[in-house]
């Protein structure tokens, strides 16, 4: 069909484009040059000489990768007559309604800034940088003053925009329909019900083998988790990133899974990483941002104070400092229908050559967003391989919980699934905590938004998150919230209140994640 | 293929509905564009691109002429094309459409008149229609060029003197040379968009406040 080749030519020039600017390409040519050198290179037939060369040595292999990092964040094809931001968002009262989201998150922090007389950004002084320098491995530390910051949001703002979100053109009215939504989110988006969630999850199933299940004490390692480590280990000599991805899906060992997470995100240790974290670093220390404190506030608040994560304190500090100076974080802009907040220079307001963005990687850190970081702590030990592997997972899927669109794997679908779920397949439930005015997406939201890190024991969520990277997609974390709530339906249908409700799920650290899932998705009788 | 932009009228939507418009509880579930060319000739239909905005189904009549001097009669060109999956759910309701001349059910000669029937089963919607309406006809095929009759058919080349020994053969030294310069050139030609990373301007990052705009 002459639109396909169309669009796929389109989408392959996109992606050379992409990886032009990219180390891949630098060391690409310097590989092609240098071979340049060996007998079986010959002029004429030079560029299938080269071909053959580069499938030789790996390069085709780490070029595929790279191709298929590129394709797992790139939006669909689509028609030529429209704009950039259909292409980001095709619904305009979503795009509205992310502008006045974003307008208020601006109005706040500008009114932090005035009300506490500090800048938004200044450079330290020399004594300062100094000081600074000599403490960086132990942030932690510091005591300073933040009883004045609050933080610009909290999930239960963000909620509250969302059960606001209204299409124009939707039948909203009183009567009660056959497709009145029950449940808080009220915007009609397609979902996937139970049939395509077993179709979309096959891995998970009741006759494949997982980790989390089939590698407990009392199943014989023979049976299934040898075999897999041993899978494992040769999936990661290939250095295959769609293997590793399709082979994830079935939970990773604890000792391959830095290599594999490393793979899938195609991150690999270059000289040229540990020097741009050093540049970040030295940003770091030459300016002090406003949203530094709100980073400081919010570690003190939420990971300080886990029993799991106090210990990764410093580590925190080092990652986000560094990750709100990083300019490369923009990039995520491109299919992320979000703007960066913009500034200019003193003085210079309006003129174009200088407008910055502020924070310089465009992203305001909310209450709780230090969470998305401590739990990789427990993977990678070198601040700069933890930076990194913190980036990639920020602009491939954390940036959807706090952005909205119409995205399958964005926060509102996330939370119009678990509605549907919990409707569809536990409807007394859904009916009783609705009468008791204890809508369930109110617990559960805070669950989804932060991806279960902090209320989950950490191994079982790094189990969650390697289905996340497995499927490259967060629509797990909505099934996990259903079927928490269909484990503990018991408990839930005798409580009379809210607070009760919560009480009931205040502590989920003790449930195993993978036969949660395993049983609400295969196994429960509809 | 190149294709021309039709200057057209568009009328508005007509509801077809059973009863009265104004007393009836429902809202009308079809309704009627009619699309004419007041000052053009009929031509060769190539393309047609609209904006959707919750129309479930889209058939398509266009009414053709012809011979000359019969009336123009209506064809079915297009017959319930779905445009949402799920009439109940936004999947597909603001999208950019195209349609090609290739995915008619008639050939779309001498098209005078168009006429577009929207569908929308589903009683959720408020309103719905297609927006941005574009006809394309087929452009004029590019000119073709007279080449003058030495560049057409150039004179068979002489043979060169035959060549002193131990030098190369200069067709072969040639393409070499031709290669050699088509990478550099290739080279010379990247150009990247990556970002450097600076964040601050000219070593000042001392800000106002962030603008809403």
């Amino acid at each position: 069909m002459l639109q396909e080749e169309s669009d796929l030519s389109l989408i392959i020039a996109q992606i050379v484009q992409k990886l032009k600017g990219s180390n891949l390409y630098a060391q690409l040519e310097r590989q092609a040059w240098a071979s340049l050198q060996r007998p079986e290179i010959k002029l004429e037939s030079l560029k299938e000489d080269i071909k053959e060369f580069f499938k030789i040595t790996g390069w085709e292999k780490k070029l595929q990768n790279a191709v298929y990092s590129e394709l797992s964040v790139f939006p669909l094809p689509s028609h030529p007559a429209a704009p950039p931001e259909h292409l980001k968002e095709p619904f305009l009262y979503m795009r509205k309604a992310l502008g006045s989201w974003e307008k208020r998150i601006l109005k706040s922090l500008n009114s932090m800034c005035t009300e506490l007389s500090i800048p938004l950004a200044r450079k330290r002084p020399v004594a300062e940088q100094k000081e600074l320098l000599n403490k960086w491995n132990e942030m932690g530390t510091d005591e300073p003053d933040l009883s004045l910051f609050r933080p610009v949001y909290a999930p239960k703002d963000f909620l509250e925009v969302l059960i606001n979100l209204r299409n124009p053109n939707y039948e909203n009215g009183d009567p009660l329909s056959f497709r009145t939504h029950l449940g808080l989110i009220q915007v009609p988006l397609k979902v996937k019900d139970i049939p395509e969630l077993k179709e979309y999850f096959v891995e998970l199933g009741l006759n494949t083998g997982q980790l989390g299940i089939d590698d407990s004490t009392q199943v014989p390692p023979e049976l299934f988790e040898n075999e897999h480590v041993r899978i494992g280990q040769k999936v990661l000599a290939e250095q295959d990133s769609a293997a590793a991805q399709q082979y994830i899906r079935q939970g990773s060992p604890t000792a391959l899974r830095a290599e594999l997470w490393a793979l899938i995100l195609n991150i690999s240790g270059q000289p040229e990483d540990i020097l741009y974290y050093e540049q970040l670093k030295t940003n770091v220390i030459q300016y002090d941002l406003l949203v530094d404190r709100l980073t400081y506030k919010d570690v003190k608040l939420t990971a300080s104070n886990d029993d799991y994560y106090f210990v990764f304190e410093d580590y925190l500090y080092q990652v986000l400092l560094c990750f709100s100076r990083d300019t490369s974080v923009l990039g995520h802009f491109a299919y992320n229908c979000a703007s960066p907040p913009k500034s200019y220079i003193r003085g210079k307001i309006g003129l174009e050559e200088y407008a910055v963005f502020y924070p310089p990687n465009g992203v305001i850190p909310f209450h709780g967003f230090s969470m998305y970081v401590a739990p990789l702590c427990f993977l990678y030990h070198e601040p700069y391989k933890l930076y990194q592997i913190f980036r990639e997972m920020y602009v491939r899927f954390f940036f959807r919980l706090h952005s909205i669109s119409s995205h399958p794997s964005g926060i509102v679908s996330l939370c119009l699934l678990f509605e549907s779920l919990l409707q569809t397949y536990l409807p007394q439930l859904f009916y009783h905590l609705r009468e008791i005015g204890a809508q369930p997406l109110r617990i559960s939201f805070k669950w989804m938004a932060r991806a279960f890190s902090g209320y989950l024991a950490t191994d079982q969520l790094l189990l969650l998150w390697d289905r996340i990277l497995g499927y490259n997609s967060l629509e797990i974390l909505a099934v996990l919230a259903a079927a928490v709530f269909a484990f503990r339906a018991v408990n839930l249908m005798e409580v009379t209140s809210l607070a009760a409700a919560e009480a009931v799920l205040a502590d989920i650290s003790t449930l195993k994640v993978m036969p949660l899932l395993q049983i609400f998705l295969f196994a429960t009788v509809t | 293929m190149s294709r021309v932009l039709v200057p057209c009228h568009v009328k508005g939507t007509v509801a077809l509905q059973v009863g009265d418009v104004r007393t009836s509880q429902g809202r009308p579930g079809v309704l009627v564009i009619d699309v004419t060319f007041p000052s053009v000739a009929p031509f060769q239909l190539q393309e047609i691109t609209f904006k959707n905005y919750y129309t479930a189904f889209l058939t398509i009549r266009v009414r053709q002429q012809t011979a000359p001097h019969t009336p123009a009669r209506w064809v079915t060109c297009l017959r319930d094309y779905c445009l949402m999956p799920d009439p109940h759910s936004e999947e597909g309701a603001q999208e950019y459409v195209s349609l090609f001349h290739h995915q008619m059910l008639c050939d779309m000669a001498r098209v005078v008149e168009l006429r577009l029937i929207l569908r929308q089963p589903s009683p959720l919607w408020l309103s719905f229609t297609v927006e941005e309406l574009k006809i394309y006809q087929l452009g004029p095929k590019s000119p073709s060029v007279v080449f003058p009759k030495w560049l057409s058919h150039p004179v068979p080349c002489e043979q060169p003197a035959p060549l002193l020994e131990g030098f190369p053969d200069p067709s072969r030294v040639s393409s070499k040379v031709q290669q050699m310069w088509a990478l550099t050139e290739m080279i010379r030609a990247n150009h990247t968009s990556t970002r450097i990373g600076r964040f601050d301007v000219d070593g000042c990052y001392d800000l106002n406040l962030l603008s809403y705009t």
